[in-house]
């Protein structure tokens, strides 16, 4: 079982997205960021400014790698490049955590550039499962696996995604990072009451918390449909989930994501101190 | 439902919504689909738009998503490292009928790759001539940074680059330019290459000293100055030492 004191060396409290553009600030006043996320995707150049500064910030904050393209639930094999990569960039950052998506991007040679849905199977479970023991065997780490932000759903599902995600944890050991806002997203898309989801879900396997902005919309029925676009402040309703995460699974190490139209970092480091300041009371 | 079947639906706006998906009611997903095919393309263009700024800025806002939407679903990406994608796209320029009448465009995106090749390339430490006796500069035997790329075009590439991401540049003059990229620290640094450069950057391989690169250049571009190519060469971080299996 994925062991949180052991296993994941994330301080209890707020952290950011790293944005190149924010890297001054985090050297001089990070304020309430006590720790950052990198996208492994966007450093596996090799050298130049990006691993510098990498390096420069891993010496100061600790590092989680979020990986965004390793198609753990693909259906074909994983890219042994790709799994090499990663594992190279692991071996020479020794990160805090290393984290993916319950998801796939590709298909034979294609990159789909996207975290797209799985149906909830007992195949997809099985084949699921075995990319995780082989992520965690590859990169001699245990890893945490984030749930999806989705907008529809699929016929052939045969159990609901909080059973799909505790049974990988349970069969493979990972961890689970909880995506509140996605929570928060496929809830309001899929008709489930997001409460609920979270209170079934395995919070003690849970090593991260997810925090984001999505965007409004509606489909041609006139239902809502949120798009998890990470552009934007996280929203009061997200907030209270969160919140409410916190009072029934204790302080987690919790992030701030924002991917697109990224503010000046004071915006980013106000919504840390957000959630900080909910982490508070619950700090042991 | 398979993965290729929603692959190829993503790819294809105008592809039916492949069976078994559908909303909360039980019907369809329609709408829902295409939140995933506009992240796609979405995502595609911003990172087309931001790997070809000077592309972006020639073609204009418009024109240019245009062109991206229509490269990436006939390019889609095969890396999940984006940093070089849109490698096909000056051979698509080329064979781009629309812009048949903008030549120079297949070129200017062969230098926009070369410099984001440059910006993620291994760190070397440059040759450092300062203080070294002009026989001895004449002995080494260096090779080009691995940050160093060359482009060379029929047409004024360099001129064109500047003129678009430098105020009060020049208007370019319609002659032929090669350009030398050399990343002294961390920004790349497109440098108008001199007559001869290009012969003189291809014979340094590790055993070719510099003199008997400067030879082959002559050679190969009788009456040339010597002075300020080698001089751009040896102030630009362009070269390095080779490293051994050992170091």
């Amino acid at each position: 079982m994925y062991d949180l004191a052991q296993d994941n060396r994330l301080p209890h409290f707020a952290g950011i997205g790293y944005k190149p553009q924010h890297f001054q600030s985090l050297i001089s006043a990070p304020g309430a960021v006590r720790w950052l996320e990198i996208h492994a995707e966007n450093y596996m150049g090799d050298g130049g400014r990006p691993l510098a500064q990498l390096r420069a910030l891993a010496d100061r904050f600790p590092i989680s790698v979020h990986g965004v393209g390793l198609s753990i639930g693909g259906e074909g094999p994983l890219d042994p490049d790709h799994l090499a990569r990663l594992k190279h960039l692991c071996d020479w950052l020794n990160p805090a955590s290393f984290s993916e998506h319950l998801a796939w991007s590709t298909h034979g040679d294609t990159y789909l550039n996207d975290l797209l849905p799985l149906p909830y199977t007992e195949a997809t479970l099985t084949r699921v499962c075995a990319h995780i023991d082989e992520v965690q065997e590859a990169l001699s780490r245990p890893m945490l696996l984030e749930n999806p932000s989705t907008y529809l759903a699929f016929a052939e599902s045969t159990m609901d995604e909080v059973t799909f995600l505790s049974e990988i944890a349970k069969r493979t050991g990972c961890g689970l990072l909880l995506d509140v806002n996605n929570v928060f997203v496929s809830a309001t898309n899929q008709t489930w009451d997001p409460v609920a989801y979270i209170d079934a879900f395995p919070l003690a396997q849970v090593g991260e918390i997810h925090l984001g902005g999505h965007d409004e919309d509606e489909d041609e029925h006139g239902a809502p449909l949120l798009i998890d676009s990470h552009g934007r402040e996280v929203v009061d309703p997200v907030w209270a989930l969160y919140a409410h995460t916190i009072a029934r699974g204790g302080a987690k190490p919790t992030l701030i994501e924002w991917d697109n139209n990224v503010p000046d970092f004071p915006v980013l480091e106000a919504e840390a101190a957000r959630a900080d300041a909910i982490l508070q009371p619950a700090q042991v | 439902m398979q993965q290729s079947d929603f692959t190829a639906a993503i790819l294809d706006p105008n592809a039916p919504v492949p069976p078994g998906l559908l909303d909360p009611e039980g019907r369809p997903a329609g709408k829902r689909f295409n939140v995933y095919r506009n992240n796609l393309a979405a995502s595609l263009t911003d990172a087309l738009e931001t790997g070809f700024p000077v592309l972006a800025r020639l073609l204009g806002a418009d024109s240019f998503k245009t062109l991206s939407l229509i490269f990436s679903r006939a390019h889609p990406p095969t890396s999940r490292a984006l940093s070089q994608y849109g490698a096909a796209m000056p051979a698509f320029l080329e064979g781009f009928e629309p812009l048949a009448a903008y030549p120079y465009l297949a070129d200017i995106a062969r230098l926009e790759l070369a410099i984001r090749r440059s910006y993620h390339a291994a760190d070397a430490d440059p040759l450092n001539a300062a203080g070294m006796d002009p026989a001895t500069l004449m002995e080494q035997t260096p090779v080009l940074a691995p940050a160093t790329q060359i482009v060379a075009s029929p047409y004024p590439i360099h001129g064109i680059w500047r003129r678009n991401t430098q105020p009060d540049a020049p208007k370019p003059q319609p002659v032929a330019e090669t350009v030398m990229i050399t990343r002294p620290e961390f920004d790349p640094i497109p440098h108008l290459l001199p007559a001869g450069g290009a012969t003189f950057a291809g014979a340094l391989d590790g055993r070719t000293t510099i003199a008997l690169a400067l030879e082959r250049s002559i050679e190969a571009t009788p009456g040339i100055d010597l002075a300020p190519l080698l001089t751009l060469f040896l102030t630009s971080g362009a070269l390095t030492f080779q490293k051994g299996p050992d170091q």
